[in-house]
């Protein structure tokens, strides 16, 4: 009798359960946004180093740590929010890494092989990183292989001939540069891609203008990505591309378009660091792939594809950044920042599978 | 409706497609007029994908010619049948479960402002027009931010119905929008189909089940093994004609003979027996 009673209540309950979830519903998805969860991460890892931080004045909250872990954070931003993208479309891209060495190189090559402008030099480098992103696309596309196969050749490729392109242009050494002030275009460039700004007594060295170009390649992806018709495509692509080619998505003019893009941001990459530095060195950025990933990663996007935000790319990105330093400021052997990633990549991943699952709840 | 006849809508002639060595379709001619639907019928296998995929521009044909009011068109792609009026609403929906449900209905065919650089989807009025679009087929959208993968079946058959007819100025394809519906939900699509049919459009319903061929239809076209079998107005047929030729009326009797034989074998018995025992032993 009381079995049967429980039985008959329970319908009841459970409607009202389901009536409010449909208004908590919202609120969580508020919560759920890829940005939020990643926004939220990144406030817990900044909290975490202010807490440890072991500077003499505390430094990780002021502008020389902010420097410090934004100067780090850029050069992977730029990297992850075109990467996320193109995770987002199903595909993945390792070659990434390495073709920010490679182009650096490059304009090395450009510039102090074939005597070129150091402008003239960004167009060839960008024109080669175009080639590059369309042949990982061109063949991801016709042949239907995974990417993550297609691009581990390419990386290999690259590597190899970084290593060996490098060694046989230099005389035998493993870094290249540019030496002498005699280098037409290289000062312009420098102050456009590779110099500070905001230099002051408490910050003698500023910040990075490679901060501002990784805000300027965040917004353009998430602009692209969430209000323009090419972002519908990328969403869908990555979501089914099947379905998505039935109603007329060009999906692989779409996925060939961002492997270009994401060729071209590494090659960004590589014009920022070549002109930091005038000089690169073989295998240089060789490994980093992998943080672009988490960083996309940490920032809500699928490693399925189909969901994904290139804000939350980009504060992965600042959580990577923070966790290199981060450490250091902690005064923590800089060997267990791998760890720190993995744990975080760890906790992103299973907040992901929460917000999967969330969104393919049939509610019936 | 006599002028409307000298030259359909849509028509096939003698069309044929190839994979490989299978003949998926052989000669193939059926004609499609404006405010007449007209039913595919077939069972698994007969080509009624196909034919459809040729219709929306997926597969080109190896042979014979596509007509749109007498002229013969090429559809090269999805969006060439889209931009001829032509617009299908594919078995598995073609709809993507983790974008949202007005992200799903302008899929390839997304609303824009601005010019340039700016040019962008416009977000408001792709809202609203997907709202009073499900609206006229009697679905609330409370929130069109929520994911089509949250959607019922018969809601999510719906968003790409209302999505097709939008867009389908002209003819209407739907490839199996019943079939994995309940008694009611069908009732309902079968309803939009009536719909549209009265808006003018011309509806081609590829279906399996000849009673809910028979509740709409104007035209029956039948296919088996890829092959025409034959094209009945609605008065020179019934549910029990399409039914017994679609099933093949010999084999289905073949069919049933073997099923009797097989009841009668020894064998099942035995198995039968041992089922039973089973069963009582598992209770006990």
């Amino acid at each position: 009798m009381t079995v049967t009673a429980a039985d008959f209540q329970t319908p009841g309950p459970a409607k009202a359960g389901d009536e409010r979830l449909a208004h908590v519903g919202r609120a969580t998805r508020l919560l759920m946004r890829p940005e939020l969860g990643a926004l939220l991460g990144a406030i817990a890892v900044f909290v975490l180093f202010m807490a440890t931080d072991a500077t003499a004045n505390h430094l990780w909250i002021h502008q020389t740590g902010f420097a410090a872990w934004t100067q780090q954070a850029s050069v992977f931003g730029i990297m992850a929010v075109p990467v996320g993208m193109l995770m987002v479309a199903g595909e993945f891209d390792l070659s990434t890494g390495v073709l920010t060495g490679v182009t650096a190189i490059v304009m090395w090559f450009f510039m102090d092989k074939l005597h070129w402008n150091a402008w003239l030099a960004i167009v060839g480098t960008f024109a080669f990183a175009a080639v590059v992103g369309l042949v990982n696309g061109y063949v991801v596309v016709k042949t239907k292989l995974p990417s993550f196969i297609v691009t581990l050749a390419t990386f290999f490729v690259l590597r190899g001939a970084s290593v060996g392109g490098v060694l046989k242009l230099n005389a035998g050494s493993t870094q290249v540069s540019l030496t002498g002030s005699h280098y037409s275009g290289m000062a312009s460039a420098k102050t456009i891609f590779g110099s500070s700004f905001f230099a002051s007594k408490a910050l003698p060295n500023g910040y990075q203008t490679a901060d501002i170009w990784f805000v300027i390649v965040t917004i353009i992806g998430a602009w692209v990505l969430n209000r323009t018709t090419f972002g519908n495509w990328i969403f869908a692509s990555g979501g089914d591309a099947n379905s998505a080619r039935n109603v007329g998505v060009p999906v692989a003019r779409t996925k060939m378009m961002l492997f270009v893009a994401t060729a071209m941001s590494a090659a960004l990459v590589g014009i920022i660091s070549f002109t930091q530095a005038s000089s690169a060195v073989s295998e240089q950025g060789v490994g980093y792939e992998f943080f672009y990933i988490i960083a996309a990663v940490v920032g809500g996007c699928f490693l399925t594809g189909g969901y994904g935000s290139a804000i939350g790319a980009a504060i992965g990105a600042c959580v990577i950044g923070m966790a290199f330093e981060g450490v250091i400021y902690a005064g923590w052997a800089s060997a267990w920042d791998f760890t720190f990633l993995g744990v975080i990549l760890f906790l992103a991943v299973g907040v992901n599978t929460l917000v999967y699952q969330r969104a393919m709840k049939a509610r019936r | 409706m006599a002028q409307v006849k000298e030259t359909p809508l849509l028509e096939m002639r003698g069309v044929s497609k190839y994979f490989g060595s299978v003949n998926a379709l052989q000669d193939i001619s059926l004609q499609v007029n404006a405010g007449e639907v007209t039913c595919v019928l077939g069972d698994n296998g007969a080509g009624k994908s196909t034919l459809i995929k040729m219709l929306s521009g997926v597969h080109s044909p190896d042979a014979g010619e596509l007509l749109i009011e007498g002229r013969p068109v090429h559809l090269p792609n999805p969006r060439a049948a889209q931009a001829q009026g032509i617009a299908t609403v594919f078995q598995d929906l073609a709809t993507v479960p983790l974008m949202s449900i007005w992200r799903n209905f302008f899929l390839g065919n997304e609303p824009t402002k601005g010019w340039g650089p700016l040019r962008r989807m416009d977000v408001g009025k792709a809202k609203t027009i997907m709202h009073s679009e499900l609206a006229k087929i009697g679905i609330d959208v409370r929130d069109p931010n929520q994911t089509v993968g949250t959607l019922s079946g018969g809601e999510r058959q719906a968003v790409a119905i209302a999505r097709a007819v939008y867009f389908g100025a002209r003819v209407l394809i739907l490839d199996e929008p019943t079939s994995a519906l309940g008694v009611r939900q069908s009732g309902v699509v079968l309803k939009y189909i009536v719909q549209a049919r009265d808006m003018g459009k011309a509806v081609i319903f590829i279906t399996h089940n000849p009673n809910h061929a028979f509740l709409v239809g104007d035209r029956f076209v039948l296919l088996k093994r890829g092959r025409m079998m034959g094209s009945y107005l609605r008065s020179e047929t019934s549910v029990e004609a399409l039914t017994e030729m679609m099933a093949g009326g010999a084999e289905l009797q073949q069919l049933s003979d073997e099923l009797a034989k097989l009841a009668d074998a020894p064998d099942i018995e035995e198995i039968a027996k041992e089922a039973r025992e089973l069963a009582q032993g598992a209770e006990g």
